[in-house]
Order: C-alpha cells, then structure tokens, then sequence
C-alpha cells in the first residue's frame, strides 16, 4: 500500500512533464525548459530522469533501472524500489523484457525496439556550457545554429592529446540541427543514439528535457582528418566472449591482475546463460 | 586616389542615448573600402558607444547604418535579422576590444582562438585550421611554439597581437577597434602599431579605430573624426584636422597633446 499518487508525482506534474516531452520530441535534440520538482532524493541521483520517467509510467509498464550498466548499484536499486513502491510496477532486469529503461551512463548492448522508452540521466545538459558559460549565449547559439564553438572544444582535444580525447558525454548532431549533449555515455555507445525505441533525457537540477525520437539521425561531431570513432578497449569479454559490447575494466588483485568484462551485466549474463564463455570463465563440471 | 561610388559603410542621423543622458546624436559618415577612420575625443564624448552602435552591438535609437554586403550591395545592419548580423560580426566584421581578455576565451589555446571563427563558418580539416592559426601567429609576431598556451600565459602585448590575428583570420572587410593600444606599456605599443599599419596596408583593410591617443590616429588613420559630448564637432583629412585644427575643442586637444 502506498500514500503516493502513482509514481509520486501529482498528475498536474506529470502532464506539464508530459508536455516538456512532447515538445521536446516534436522538435529533437532540443532542450525544453520544465519546472523539476522536488524528489525524495538528491540532485545527482537522477531526479531529472526519474521524474521523466514517472510521467511515462503506466500500471502495465516493466521497468529496468540501470547504472552504468549494471541492474544492482545503489543508484538502480533505490530508484527501482522507488517505481516499485510508489508504481507498484513489475521490474525486470532483461533488457528484451522492459518497457520503460531508467539509465545513467549507458545505453543497453541489445538493440531497443520501437515499444521501448529510454530514459536518460542527465547532469549537465548544454554542450556549449564547458566554453561558454553565458546561460543567454548558448541558448542564442542554438536558436541560430551557431556551433562551431563545439569544433573549438574538440579542437582543443586534438592540441592537447594528440586526438580527439573526450571520452564521454561525446557532442552529437541531432536530424541536422541541435546539437545535443547524450548525457556521459561513452564515445562508444553513440552510435545506438539512433535507435528504434524513444530516448527521453532529463535533467533535474538545470530543469531541462530533450528527446530524440526513433529512427532519427544523430551524427557525432568530428573532424574530417580526425573522425569520430566509437572506441572501446580492445578486449573480448572475459565472461562472455562478447567481442563488441562496452568494458569495465577490473582489478583482480594487488599483483595487477584485472579482467575486462561486459558493463551491460543483462547482457554478459544473457550470453553467459546461452553457453558463450571468455578467457576466465570457471571451468564446466564434466557433469 | 579615386574613391569608388559605393562606401563601405554609410552612417546617417545615429543617435543613442541612455535616459535623459546623450550617448551619440547626429553623427553620419561615409567610409571607404580601404579607408581608416579615426575617432577621438576626452572620456565620456561617445566614442565607444558610437562603435558599439555602429558594430550592432548597441541597438541605436534612430538612423542608418548601411553597409556594402558582399551578396546584396548596400543593406541597413539595423534592419538585417539578428542571424544575418552575427554572421556579418563573424565574417566581413571584426571587433578588438580594448582589453584582450573581453575579445579572447581565456581558457582557449592560442591555437584554438584564432581557429574558432573559420569553425564557425564552417572549416572541418584540423590541420588546416591549425596551420592557418599558426600562419597568423607569425602574422602577428608570435611564435608557433606558443600555439597551444593559453593566452593567459601571455604579456598583455602578445595578448592584444592574439586578439587582432583571431579576428583577422576570416579576412574581414572592416576592423572596429576601440582602443586598440590602450593600457599597454609605451614602447608596447609602438610595436603593436607598427603592426597593425602593416597588417592595415597589406590586407587593405577599412578600419574605425576609437583612441584616445593622437598618436595613433596620426600614424593609422586617413580622416579623424573629434566627438564632444556625443556630437562629432570636426571632421576631415587627419594631417589636416591635426595640423590646422578648427573647432576649439580640436585645438585644445591637439594643443593638450603638445604639451606633453
Ligand atoms: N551603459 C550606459 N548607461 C548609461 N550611460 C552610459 C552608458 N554607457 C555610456 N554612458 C554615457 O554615455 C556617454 C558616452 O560614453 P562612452 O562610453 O561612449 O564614452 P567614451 O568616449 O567611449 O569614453 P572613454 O574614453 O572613457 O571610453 C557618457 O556620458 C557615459 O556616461
Ligand atoms: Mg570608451
């Protein structure tokens, strides 16, 4: 039993969060002013994409919550719990089985269809911010499509690095014309922002959300003798095998043993589960 | 010389003000392409407000301001849309603030500040923009090694010369200075001038430079325009605004200069 309107938030919230999202899917990459409410949690816990998320919220909604790939941090297993307690939601930690996803830091490694919502934790909202601080510049550089500020920053990459060396939350191009920020995502995960599903980003403490509608072209930022790749370290999974699915690398004791393994966990033990195996899988009992 | 039919850039009737208080009133001029104006006159008389108005940076109360686009011949700036005028202010236009710091991003490389406005109209190719930068570097007598430090590692002179290549790399058609050489050391100065006559003379360049050092308009400016109280009260050939001043305010102020 819960006190809460479901999902918490009033339903007078929900439509003007609603109304945030329409618009912002109406017009892709573009960031919509909302007016974030307070949530049982702090800003830096994702209140921006969970309250994106309690509007989208139906009784008949499966929800995964992920952090960085993985189903069981602090950060999924309390907003889950939250959606369970104030939804009464089912949740899931499949990927093919969710309807809704709340995310930070990663997009799923299996593809989204087109009756899945993704949701985006996001920090800090405008790509611009970095060089320029000016609130009323950057919203006048989008509302001109003055950008070549963004090639200035990866410019400044290149100087330092050697190569284009931003890592994460990597600038894109949305259907040709905001530029976006994808939240912290890794580099390599951009090229799923062109997805079947529906990608909602929301920001709660700079009150803002955007959206990319499916099927809609996003182009990472680059230069044409420095091209954009989607790198990831160059390992298979030692779990799983997984030859192309993002890695966490970790330590596996103070002699410099570390192993790479998928950070989607849905994902390595899916492929576990289905017989694939890497390079430190525990040998199988001969049964 | 001849001057061609078309000036660069045609002010009539501008005035600003700020309440009760006149920034600039009734001031109109004609520059042409390769022409340098000066404008000078004590604190307070208008000059920066009047290159402010004439940049698109202030919204005038009242007049024209006309210039000779590359595409349509002769438009209004004022009535240009907003995104017309910021292309204008990134490609044919170019401002020098008097403090480097207003007209540089201090948390840039020198490389990428001189590199931000051919990203801005649209050059994709890392190293062309890099050697164009470094091009510019040596146009303005910094030396390629500094290419990646940032202009806060810089003197204020090198600063002021990093700020002119960065708005000189598009090859702007006319340059808004207001007091280019200000707040630097003298001898500073005198080679921050030398240059930027030589980049002037090279780039055939129209230039308004606001100052308030008659030796600057006398070495790079061909007309001069002397402000009062928001009101130009002479105008002319500077040799002859300075030589055989006519107004009383003129001659008070070039006498004033004399005496130092
Ligand atoms: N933002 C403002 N608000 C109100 N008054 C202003 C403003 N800016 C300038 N003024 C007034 O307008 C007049 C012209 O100022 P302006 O700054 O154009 O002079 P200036 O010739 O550039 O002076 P200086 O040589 O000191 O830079 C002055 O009386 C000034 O006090
Ligand atoms: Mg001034």
């Amino acid at each position: 039993m819960s006190d809460y309107n479901f999902a918490y938030l009033d339903e007078q919230t929900k439509r003007m969060i609603r109304r945030a999202i329409l618009k912002g899917i109406a017009i892709p990459g573009y960031q919509v002013p909302f007016a974030s409410r307070e949530m049982p949690m702090p800003y830096g816990w994702g209140t921006g994409g969970v309250q994106v998320t309690a509007a989208c919220l139906t009784p008949d909604d499966t929800l995964k919550v992920i952090d960085q790939g993985a189903d069981d941090t602090t950060n999924a297993v309390s907003i889950r719990k939250f959606f369970q307690r104030t939804a009464q939601v089912a949740t899931t930690e499949k990927t093919g089985k969710a309807s809704v996803i709340q995310t930070r830091h990663r997009i799923p490694e299996e593809p989204l269809r087109e009756d899945q919502i993704l949701v985006y934790q996001v920090p800090i909202p405008e790509p611009l911010r970095f060089l320029e601080p000016r609130e009323t510049e950057t919203r006048k550089m989008h509302a001109l499509e003055e950008y070549g500020l963004m090639h200035v920053k990866l410019y400044e990459d290149i100087a330092r690095h050697g190569h284009i060396a931003t890592a994460y939350a990597y600038p894109v191009k949305v259907e040709g014309r905001y530029v976006m920020d994808p939240s912290p995502i890794p580099k390599f995960d951009n090229p799923k922002l062109e997805s079947a599903a529906i990608q909602l980003f929301g920001a709660g403490r700079e009150q803002r959300i955007y959206a990319i509608p499916p099927f809609t072209r996003v182009v990472s930022l680059d230069f044409e003798d420095h091209p954009f790749e989607a790198s990831k370290a160059a390992h298979p999974c030692d779990l799983c095998g997984a030859t192309h699915s993002y890695l966490d690398e970790v330590i596996t004791d103070d002699a410099g043993g570390r192993m790479f393994v998928c950070s989607d966990t849905d994902y390595c033990t899916t492929r576990q589960e289905a017989g694939h195996r890497g390079r430190l899988s525990p040998q199988e009992d001969a049964a | 010389m001849t001057a061609p039919i078309t000036p660069l850039l045609s002010v009539r009737d501008l005035r600003k003000t700020y309440g009760h208080r006149i920034g600039c009133a009734d001031v109109g001029f004609d520059l042409y392409p390769g022409e340098v104006l000066g404008i000078v006159g004590e604190s307070g008389s208008g000059k920066s407000t009047l290159l402010s108005c004439l940049a698109g940076h202030l919204e005038p109360d009242q007049g024209e301001v006309v210039f000779d686009t590359r595409a349509d011949g002769p438009r209004d700036t004022r009535r240009m849309s907003e995104p017309e005028r910021r292309m204008l202010g990134r490609t044919d236009w170019a401002f020098v603030h008097q403090h480097a710091r207003d007209g540089l991003r201090m948390g840039v490389s020198a490389g990428g500040n001189v590199g931000e406005r051919l990203m801005a109209v649209g050059a994709r190719n890392y190293g062309n923009i890099r050697n164009e930068a470094i091009d510019w570097l040596g146009r303005v007598e910094i030396d390629e090694t500094r290419v990646d430090d940032r202009p806060s590692a810089f003197s204020g002179g090198m600063q002021q010369r990093l700020q002119i290549a960065r708005n000189l790399v598009t090859g702007p058609r006319l340059v808004f200075m207001d007091e280019p050489t200000g707040g630097l050391d003298v001898s500073v100065q005198a080679r921050l001038l030398d240059l930027l006559r030589g980049l002037v003379r090279d780039m055939g360049l129209s230039a308004i430079i606001v100052t308030h050092d008659l030796a600057v308009v006398r070495l790079l400016a061909h007309r001069l325009m002397v402000m009062k109280s928001g009101h130009v009260v002479e105008h002319g050939l500077t040799d002859q605004v300075l030589d055989d001043p006519q107004h009383s305010y003129t001659q008070l102020l070039v006498s004033s200069i004399l005496q130092v």
